[in-house]
């Protein structure tokens, strides 16, 4: 797998989430002793090989078996245990469709779903791993709480805010590596609200989990233009913020919504969604579209405009619409 | 629910064969009433597993109906969950539910909708109607007893025509692996399945045999045989294996114009057929 070194090496002090997912995940565990992890023999790619050193009884794999997965760990919450079932995003969420929707959301279980790798991580090794699909899938379940961490102490919040929230919740956790764009704000993560990392009024820049940081690049590209630029940081998909996506649309001059992602049905559709019956703005909405062609991910985020360049391209065609 | 001296209010009611006969008897009526006022549901479902339903919540699940959560409660799943009706019946004469509700089954708003909800109905562990979910469930629930060290039982029956969804062997499959003593799958065979024999759609014999290689500790016994029912589910497994238990039913058993009849899936009886059915099932009671 060499999607990983794809982001360009320039970049400074960069963080990888699955680090601060699976770290966190064993300091919950040692808090909680109804803290299970349930695999798909993702005890790798989940970085879960530390859990299982910690927690041995404590780690179910259950092989590779998704629907299987989802199930049992229906069971064990049942049981009083509070599981994160951690695997590949495109695996958990589209295999396990049918258990995620009436074993875990119907049934009101109390399960964490940790989609990991998602988007188009897996880069070359194509569509089928890509998981572009998940936000839209897991949006058509309005009980579902949706989770897209920027960063790792994004990340390590959420997962505390997830561990102490009776219910189902679906966490989708980044690949690549990235910047810390929390910048120390305390917290880093509140459920339902966004984070506003740039207070501008000519346009809006919405992203979130590894887009964010390209959102913050293209801000500052546009700034040395003279352009005053938002920049609101939508870790939560579902319940989306209304209220930080209204004031958006009423003193800023159009939003362009930025996701690893489907924006169909995505973090972009749910925005559009309640424009549209709210405040009808002028949108971009960038994200990947149909099935990526063969590509390592800076190919691919190029190929959807998921770059820098991209975001300030679509920002400023906004602009001059006006 | 009146409590025997001497036994707690968690017990099963019911000791010997004709108290189990009499509750899954009225397991049958309840549903047939149920379903005759809803103008819908699944009848011959609800018959074939009325005897299996009878054993379990008169003879032998520890449950405690003012207490649905209890932790120690053993666990039931009923992965079939289009035989709603004869489990809220079943939950009714164990005190989950005034007998009254049952007239309210599939109503609008009702809490005893089609399939069972957990959310809805006390004493429902896990939303079934989707076909194979019941049983990686109830793995799970076993699973979680024993990484508890606890003592409770899980049992979850599936129809025989829902062994052919892939869930149910990656479950089998994981169960075992875990050896998984705790968990009973009682297979509802019935041989029929929405349209026709499960044979002629996706054969499933030798299920028997199949089970036994996914390293399940495998009997087939009558499924309507009260006693041989109460036998294998009441002993405690001492195996390092799960159980299976494949049952052989009739769907519609206990009413002539319906036994063995793949049209009973899901056909509603006409009043006069009630009275009928009513008649046939109280006088095999006499």
């Amino acid at each position: 797998m060499s999607a990983g070194t794809a982001i360009p090496a320039e970049r400074a002090a960069v963080f990888d989430c699955r680090v601060a997912f699976a770290e966190t995940l064993i300091a919950l565990a040692e808090e909680d002793e109804r803290i299970v992890a349930v695999c798909n023999d993702s005890v790798g790619s989940s970085n879960l090989g530390g859990f299982r050193e910690a927690f041995p009884e404590r780690l179910i794999n259950v092989g590779i078996a998704e629907q299987n997965m989802v199930g049992v760990a229906a069971g064990l919450a049942n049981a009083g245990f509070v599981p994160f079932v951690s695997a590949a995003s495109p695996f958990l969420t589209g295999r396990a469709m049918e258990q995620i929707k009436a074993d875990i959301v119907y049934s009101g279980a109390n399960v964490k779903l940790c989609g990991q790798s998602p988007g188009v991580s897996y880069g070359e090794l194509g569509p089928t791993h890509h998981s572009i699909e998940d936000i839209a899938w897991m949006r058509a379940l309005d009980d579902l709480p949706i989770v897209v961490p920027a960063d790792p102490e994004q990340t390590r919040e959420a997962l505390h805010w997830a561990a102490d929230y009776v219910g189902p919740v679906f966490l989708r956790i980044g690949r690549h590596k990235v910047r810390s764009v929390s910048g120390g704000q305390a917290p880093a993560f509140v459920p339902s609200r966004c984070n506003t990392l740039a207070a501008g009024t000519d346009v809006t820049l919405i992203a979130n989990g590894t887009m964010v940081e390209v959102a913050l690049d293209a801000a500052r590209q546009l700034g040395a233009e003279g352009v005053s630029v938002r920049v609101l940081n939508m870790a939560t998909v579902q319940p989306l913020d209304a209220e930080a996506v209204l004031d958006a649309a009423r003193s800023t001059g159009g939003i362009v919504t930025i996701e690893e992602a489907v924006p169909r049905g995505g973090m972009g559709g749910a925005i559009a969604e309640l424009l549209a019956e709210r405040h009808p703005t002028r949108m971009r909405m960038l994200g990947t579209h149909q099935f990526a062609p063969t590509g390592d991910v800076a190919y691919l985020f190029d190929r959807f405009s998921l770059t820098c360049n991209g975001v300030a391209a679509a920002a400023r065609e906004l602009l001059s619409d006006s | 629910m009146k409590v025997i001296p001497g036994t707690s209010v968690t017990d099963p009611p019911c000791h010997g064969v004709s108290e189990l006969q009499d509750f899954a008897l009225r397991i049958r009526l309840g549903s047939l009433r149920a379903i005759s006022a809803a103008g819908l549901g699944h009848v011959g479902g609800d018959f074939s597993v009325a005897d299996i339903l009878g054993v379990l919540f008169g003879g032998v699940l520890r449950l405690d109906p003012s207490r649905p959560d209890w932790p120690e409660r053993d666990r039931f799943i009923l992965s079939k969950g289009h035989a709603a009706a004869s489990l809220y019946t079943a939950l009714s004469l164990r005190g989950f539910l005034p007998e009254a509700e049952l007239m309210t089954f599939a109503a609008n708003d009702s809490r005893l909708g089609g399939h069972p909800n957990r959310q809805k109905t006390p004493g429902v562990e896990t939303n079934t109607g989707p076909l194979g979910h019941g049983l990686p469930v109830a793995v799970g629930m076993a699973t979680g007893a024993q990484l508890q060290g606890a003592s409770w039982r899980t049992f979850v029956i599936v129809g025989d025509g829902e062994m052919q969804e892939g869930s149910n062997w990656e479950a089998l499959m994981y169960a075992a692996h875990r050896g998984l003593a705790s968990l009973t799958l009682i297979v509802d065979r019935n041989r029929l399945q929405q349209g026709a024999s499960t044979e002629e759609t996706n054969a499933l014999d030798p299920l028997d045999q199949k089970l036994s290689a996914f390293g399940w500790d495998t009997h087939v016994v009558d499924g309507h045989d009260v006693q041989g029912l109460f036998d294998i589910l009441a002993e405690p497994n001492h195996s390092s294996q799960p159980r299976a238990i494949v049952a052989d039913t009739i769907k519609g058993k206990g009413v002539s114009f319906m036994e063995g009849l793949a049209a009973w899936h899901h056909k509603v009886p006409s009043a006069e057929q009630v009275d009928q059915a009513i008649v046939e099932l109280t006088g095999v009671r006499s």
